[in-house]
């Protein structure tokens, strides 16, 4: 399967074949013809070479095992019974008692209800937002105007999650500049990190403002690779802005947006973890307690290894499953896909 | 560009530029509001906070809480494991996504879509958070600092955009050193690399502002605060709890920490950051643009 693969990508390789003439000048004959013959039948040499590429790659592949793979084989615990300082693979088969368990236990469903509310209520929000960004820079013409937004609207990503924390909190405190505003017009201040209905807008707001700049540079680059003779042929055409945006903008970056949207599809369970357990407390629990969040302090704190595993495990394979369905409906709809 | 057709410069569309600035303007105030938020904070009276009286401007101009907070030697610890982590995390994760990259950018090498698989697959389905701890803590690296600077010592999305990088270096001299008696090793070594300065700058960069920023492992996997990193100290004042013995209370004291101390030690933690950003931010769009091209 792997020649055949080779067989058909490597005419795609350019430079290899355009830049070949000016070596090959100085290549005495018979070294020549060895070339040639890789090239057509790429087994013979490529074969000889191979081994010391191999031991090129034993650390990282021993590395993927002991810290990826290890780990799945390790959810069997779910199905298990684990004794802390036992074996990592539990001691005994306990068959599905986890995952009744957890589909008994109602805490388990308020932080699935808030999982998906808060997944989905991101992804209408913070999905579109770098593409209508992406839009508005498109049409700025002063360059260095373009720079210092793309410049500015990039630095919430380079920063800790602890720090964005930090910020969050500052912004929504009783004595911050929101409530600061909301005193100003009269209204009375409000404890929001410490409010249930506040949790859900303050995640959703702080993510776009955490990645819509970034989130820009993808839909930049696929904006710059359109053909601009589109545009001007429809200006012959009469159409306008709202018209080349809405025919050949919009479609011309279409392939980026499919991509980007079966990727945030996938990863659609797993919300914010790190940003959730720095930011919420007990009285926020109600709304802001998510999978992940409840998993980590059942398992860790409470030490029900197996109970939690049992969840995360779920939670991993709706991910799988969702990346799964999501590529295979775009490869339908939108003839785009992944893989 | 589109729209340089004089037709074009209707009122209608002068009046969207005219918009479209104000709003990019908008944009520029609302992302970059917080922040100045917090500086503004870090060097203002807690009296002048507490009343809700600092927005942009500090008021009660002070910087006594910089001078308690730089003279803490809790402080001062966890930023110099930030830097011993950085370093050595960094320096790993260059190694192993360098090798396992150039390896896969050879097209004719035997089983290169299997490995290939192997590695994207852990993109869409991974251990959990439980397995990970138990597989940590029984290979015994709790409070060491291998539990922090080993499990994510490759990151795939790098490994790919490494692999697109090599994959578009001219065969041809690989070729000719193979000529001139070179081995793998050899080739990458004296031929490859070298003319590979601009993706390891960025892959650089990648790790060693991801190891900065880490805070999860460490939570994890350190009880003994000699061994937090900066971002546990800030975590920990974040949660009120302070691990320091010189700012008032022992470990895991409940204190009322004024957000004057922690706006400080937020602008100390991330003041780094802030310092090369400027220099580094157009090499990680680079990279990430690759990474979208062909990964």
């Amino acid at each position: 399967m792997t020649e055949a693969v080779d067989v058909v990508s490597r005419p795609l390789g350019a430079p290899r074949a355009s830049g070949r003439p000016a070596p090959s000048a100085v290549v005495d004959p018979g070294r020549r013809g060895r070339r040639g013959g890789r090239r057509s039948g790429g087994r013979r040499s490529s074969r000889r070479g191979d081994w010391q590429l191999y031991t090129l790659v034993v650390v990282p592949v021993i590395w993927f095992i002991v810290f990826r793979y290890a780990p799945m084989v390790g959810n069997v615990i779910a199905f298990r019974r684990f004794v802390p300082g036992g074996s990592m693979y539990g001691e005994e088969w306990v068959g599905l008692k986890y995952v009744e368990m957890f589909i008994a236990d109602p805490t388990f469903w308020r932080v699935f209800r808030n999982t998906v509310v808060i997944g989905f209520s991101t992804l209408l929000v913070s999905f579109p937002a770098p593409i209508i960004l992406a839009l508005l820079l498109n049409e700025v013409r002063r360059i260095w105007f373009k720079k210092i937004v793309q410049t500015v609207s990039y630095l919430p990503h380079f920063l800790s999650m602890v720090i964005i924390a930090g910020i969050i909190m500052e912004v929504v405190a009783v004595d911050g500049p929101i409530n600061a505003l909301i005193t100003a017009l009269g209204g009375q201040a409000v404890n929001f990190i410490q409010t249930a209905s506040a949790f859900v807008p303050i995640y959703v707001i702080s993510d776009v403002w955490q990645t819509v700049g970034w989130g820009t540079i993808l839909y930049l680059a696929a904006l710059t690779a359109i053909d601009q003779t589109l545009y001007e042929a429809a200006q012959i055409d009469g159409a306008n802005r709202w018209q080349q945006t809405w025919h050949i903008t919009l479609p011309g970056i279409r392939p980026t947006i499919v991509t980007l949207l079966i990727l945030n599809v996938g990863s659609f369970l797993a919300v914010g973890f790190e940003k959730i357990l720095l930011i919420y407390n007990p009285l926020t629990y109600e709304t802001g307690d998510v999978i992940s969040t409840y998993l980590y302090r059942v398992g860790l704190q409470s030490s029900n290894f197996s109970y939690a595993a049992a969840i995360g495990l779920f939670e991993s394979l709706i991910g799988l499953i969702m990346v799964m369905a999501a590529n295979l409906a775009s490869r339908k709809f939108a003839k785009t896909s992944l893989w | 560009m589109p729209g340089q057709n004089v037709k074009y410069d209707s009122r209608g569309y002068r009046a969207f530029r005219l918009l479209n600035a104000a709003i990019l303007l908008g944009v520029i105030f609302v992302t970059l509001f917080p922040f100045l938020n917090v500086v503004a904070k870090s060097f203002s009276s807690e009296a002048a906070i507490s009343a809700g009286e600092v927005n942009l401007i500090p008021k009660g101009f002070n910087v006594t809480t910089y001078k308690v907070v730089l003279s803490d030697p809790a402080f001062w610890t966890g930023y110099r494991n930030t830097v011993v982590y950085t370093t050595v995390a960094t320096l790993i994760a260059l190694v192993f996504t360098t090798a396992f990259a150039y390896v896969l950018s050879k097209r004719s090498l035997r089983g290169r879509n299997a490995l290939i698989g192997f590695a994207v697959f852990t993109m869409f389905f991974n251990g959990g958070l439980i397995p990970n701890y138990i597989l940590i803590t029984n290979l015994g690296m709790k409070n060491t600092i291998w539990a922090v600077v080993l499990p994510n010592a490759i990151n795939v999305f790098n490994l790919l955009v490494m692999k697109s990088f090599f994959e578009g270096l001219p065969h041809e001299l690989e070729e000719a050193g193979e000529l001139d008696g070179l081995g793998t090793y050899g080739i990458l070594l004296r031929i490859v690399l070298p003319l590979s300065k601009a993706i390891l700058a960025t892959m650089f960069l990648f790790y060693a502002v991801a190891n900065w920023n880490a805070w999860f492992g460490a939570f994890l996997y350190f009880d003994d605060k000699d061994l937090f990193p900066v971002t546990i100290y800030l975590r920990n004042m974040l949660a009120g709890v302070t691990t320091s013995d010189s700012l008032g209370g022992g470990t895991a004291d409940q204190t009322q920490i004024s957000s004057n101390l922690r706006s400080v030690t937020m602008v100390l933690t991330s003041l780094p950051i802030l310092c090369v950003y400027p220099f580094v931010q157009k090499y990680f769009v680079t990279g990430v643009t690759l990474g979208s091209v062909k990964g």
